[in-house]
């Protein structure tokens, strides 16, 4: 009987398979290991199409030995449960372990040990691997458009301010929690918009710029004696009777020179361009288009037939239409519907356009929160006796914003990758600036290269945005 | 009185705005077309293009007119969005159902895949296969044969055309053999309502439309032959490739990031979908003696198919608006053709504009229609 039984693995003659099966096993891993990183072909005697196949035939026949049941051995267990449930998986397992171990080298070589790293110019890059030394020379145009290399401080300057006002919230204390909403809806938006406005374009009206800083700061400070009973109405009327005061009334000369800062030059929205043009279209459009698709969200929802018939046009017309088509629009269309003398900036008809469109995909996510809300919600509302506002702003959008946080964050995710788009309208955003730099004739044939870096810093922006969603969701499951 | 005024104020309101903004627009764009001469019209449609296309599916050159540049461009649109539809789909129910596999290695590998597509803007993933992958193709002298028959080269992809002899006669049989499986279908689902009976539907299916195709080859005089692309030199340098059919790289570059960007988002939904599906189902469904096949055909494919349709068929749409992406590759669709060549040309900004964006959206809405309607058709009838 034992005979018979002798090619059916199983506990008796554990570890006569066991041994013959893992090494058959890693006899096949090797094999294609050999191959695959030093180029020698163990079974090269035999025939070519018997010596491609053999490390899969040989693992398959090593890992059916070893696919014993219930072994009582906890790894050889766990093994055979998660990559060897049956021969189908088998092979695929295999198949997967080949190509990855297969795939390793050549990778490994473009990207790193043949590629060039050193030296500024086309001739250091020889080797058959990547020529980092091309996106060395150019990074400063990917990054930045052709902003003027002498300004470029000034965007670094921006982001790091808003990046350390936008981490605020993490710091706050419970006494300022409360507040957090308004600072990031309104107060947050609004400081951004300064900044890029007066800052990374050097407007001309810039020294009122440090009135409004010297305001706040100010108002910021005296506000930490104010009782909490009047901090609302202090921060609603204050920073702003401070601005007047200090523009019209106390009237220093150092401020205005202080102001001036003599170095800021115009740099008009053309030159603006690389991945920090990406960050300031995929701000300004979130912060816009949130708005909007929240008032369309509403509308979707009302109870009047022709606010509701005007949402839903409004909503499937810009659902059904590709951003391409929308951002034509905006470039060859749009102006033929401003008055002739009216200009509208480039930069800043691509915003609207870009916002229109995503305030639609919002309003979806946001319909879609409303009407998960139990009905309860919008008649204890009702019976409390508050308007259609109150029972908004209080009780249903509270709620309905906090399940939608992380449909949002889709949508927020679409618009990142959807900016490139604006290369129609010649805005060159990093993909526009790659295409740019690869048709420079010093520069010919590193378009691999170009797109690789940009795929990697996109890849790492949306997964990180994609990773926080998805942890937004599991945060928020449990809260209900 | 006050309680109708409260119904009508707001929405009077809005409609005066949306009006007065409409005015806005119509006034300025009458006054400025006005000053620069041009009138509004679509009667350029009929005239002459004057400009050649690289990629056309219907006879097309410059002595045609712009309406035929339009349906140029839409079929070409039409073509790759079908491409990419059936592809994206095929690859993404695999890497789906591979997402919900036991087997680590295969779940693993199925992530990966999801995750590094979904997080690269798609015109990145155009360009990068147009100008960096497809470019490092071989000449159209130095490309090896696949199978002999069709060459893979820097130029495009080079396959056999078919020649049929009677074409219309073999169509019909298709259309025949369609129409009597159908009728087999609904006579089965009968017989088995009635009389519990089942017929091997399913083989009779396979049967049918393998054989009258068949017949038709063999009884009604069809006739097929290949024509196979053969390399010809043009001049001393330079070679090509004649006879059959040729896709060029724009298409195949752009099918090819459509269909493995939009696989990811199909994967995510199918493997929501069967997951969908609660594991009592299964049980029950195992409990009561149906083999594992029948678990998945009979109940857990109907329950997970009706959570997959509708995102999925969203994403379908987005495939197929994602394909304006051509104009950045220059694949003659519906945006580069119209809303670029023939602009630049007539310079009828309103008019082109608009008719892009209605053809889109009269796309979009068709095929959510067409999906409205299936998706009604497997719901779940309460009674």
């Amino acid at each position: 009987m034992s005979k018979i039984n002798f090619l059916k693995p199983d506990k008796s003659n554990l570890y006569t398979f066991l041994y013959l099966g893992s090494f058959l096993f890693f006899v096949s891993v090797l094999d294609v290991l050999l191959n695959s990183f030093f180029s020698l072909n163990l079974t090269g005697f035999l025939p070519s199409f018997l010596s491609f196949l053999l490390p899969l035939i040989l693992g398959f026949i090593g890992l059916f030995f070893i696919r014993i049941e219930l072994s009582g051995n906890k790894h050889l267990d766990l093994l055979n449960k998660n990559i060897n449930t049956n021969n189908f998986n088998a092979v695929l397992s295999l198949l997967i372990i080949f190509i990855i171990i297969k795939s390793i080298p050549p990778i490994l070589s473009w990207f790193y040990v043949d590629a060039s790293f050193a030296g500024d110019s086309k001739d250091v890059c020889t080797g058959s691997g990547a020529c980092w030394t091309y996106i060395k020379v150019w990074i400063r145009r990917f990054m930045y458009g052709m902003y003027p290399n002498g300004e470029q401080w000034r965007i670094n300057l921006s982001f790091i301010a808003l990046a350390l006002l936008g981490s605020v919230g993490f710091f706050a204390t419970d006494r300022f929690k409360k507040y957090l909403t308004l600072y990031y809806v309104v107060i947050y938006p609004f400081i951004a918009f300064l900044f890029i406005f007066f800052f990374i374009s050097g407007g001309p009206v810039f020294f009122d710029f440090s009135y409004g800083i010297i305001a706040a700061i100010l108002s910021i400070i005296i506000g930490f004696f104010i009782p909490s009973k009047f901090k609302f109405y202090y921060f609603l009327i204050v920073p702003f009777a401070l601005y007047v005061l200090l523009k019209y009334f106390i009237f220093y000369e150092e401020l205005i020179e202080l102001g001036k800062l003599d170095g800021l030059n115009w740099v008009e929205t053309g030159a603006w361009g690389g991945l920090s043009l990406t960050f300031i279209i995929s701000f300004f459009c979130l912060i816009f288009c949130f708005p909007i698709g929240m008032a369309f969200a509403l509308g979707r929802r009302s109870e009047f037939p022709l606010i509701r018939y005007i949402s839903v046009g409004f909503i499937e017309f810009w659902r059904g239409v590709p951003l391409i088509t929308v951002l034509f629009m905006s470039a060859v269309m749009f102006p033929m519907f401003l008055p002739a003398d009216f200009f509208i900036d480039k930069l800043v008809r691509c915003i609207i356009a870009i916002s229109l469109f995503e305030a639609a995909y919002v309003a979806e996510v946001i319909r879609g929160g409303l009407q998960a809300l139990p009905r309860g919600q919008y008649e204890a509302a009702k019976s409390l006796g508050m308007g259609y506002w109150r029972m908004h702003i209080f009780v249903i959008l509270p709620q309905a914003l906090k399940l939608v946080i992380p449909g949002i964050a889709n949508t927020f995710l679409a618009l990142v990758k959807d900016t490139p788009l604006i290369f129609v309208v010649g805005l060159l955003e990093i993909v526009g600036m790659l295409n740019l730099a690869k048709t420079n004739p010093e520069w010919l044939g590193f378009a691999m290269e170009g797109y690789v870096f940009a795929a990697i810093i996109f890849w790492i922006i949306c997964y990180a945005m994609s990773k926080y969603s998805y942890n937004l969701e599991q945060k928020y499951k449990t809260d209900r | 009185m006050n309680f109708k005024l409260k119904d009508i104020g707001p929405q009077l309101m809005t409609v005066i705005a949306v009006v007065l903004v409409f005015g806005f627009f119509t006034y300025n764009a009458q006054v400025n077309m006005e000053n620069r001469g041009i009138d509004f019209g679509f009667g350029f449609l009929s005239q002459e293009s004057s400009f050649d296309v690289q990629f056309s599916l219907i006879e097309y050159d410059g002595s045609h007119s712009y309406f035929r540049a339009y349906l140029v461009g839409l079929l070409n649109t039409i073509l790759v969005s079908v491409i990419g539809i059936i592809f994206a789909t095929i690859l993404g129910v695999i890497v789906g159902i591979a997402r919900l596999s036991p087997n680590y290695l295969i779940n693993k590998f199925a992530a990966f895949y999801v995750e590094f597509f979904r997080n690269i803007p798609l015109l990145l993933q155009i360009f990068f296969w147009y100008f960096a992958a497809l470019r490092a193709l071989p000449l159209p002298q130095d490309a090896e044969a696949m199978f002999g028959i069709s060459f893979l080269t820097i130029k495009g992809l080079y396959v056999p055309a078919f020649i049929w002899q009677n074409f219309d006669i073999f169509f019909y049989s298709l259309v025949a053999a369609i129409i009597s499986i159908i009728v087999i279908r609904i006579r089965a689902k009968k017989l088995q309502e009635t009389q519990g009976k089942q017929t091997p539907v399913l083989l009779i299916s396979i049967g049918l439309i393998f054989i009258l195709p068949l017949l038709s080859f063999l009884f009604g005089g069809v006739r097929l032959s290949f024509e196979v692309p053969v390399l010809k030199q043009l001049a001393t340098t330079s070679f090509i490739y004649e006879g059959g059919v040729s896709l060029p790289p724009e298409l195949i570059a752009l099918a090819l990031s459509l269909s493995l960007y939009t696989a990811t988002f199909i994967a995510e939904c199918v493997r929501a979908g069967i997951q969908g599906v609660g594991k009592g189902q299964k049980e029950a469904a195992a409990s009561i003696g149906l083999t594992p096949n029948q678990v998945l055909k009979l109940v857990v494919m109907p329950q997970a198919l009706r959570i997959i349709i509708p995102p999925t068929t969203n994403q379908y749409l987005n495939l197929t608006k994602n394909s304006s992406l051509a104009a950045a590759i220059a694949y003659p669709d519906l945006v580069l053709v119209f809303a670029g060549t023939a602009l630049m040309q007539t310079g009828k900004a309103i008019e082109i504009v608009s008719i892009t964006m209605f053809t889109y959206l009269s796309l979009s809405i068709s095929i959510s229609l067409f999906m409205n309607w299936y998706n009604n058709k497997i719901a779940i009838q309460e009674k």
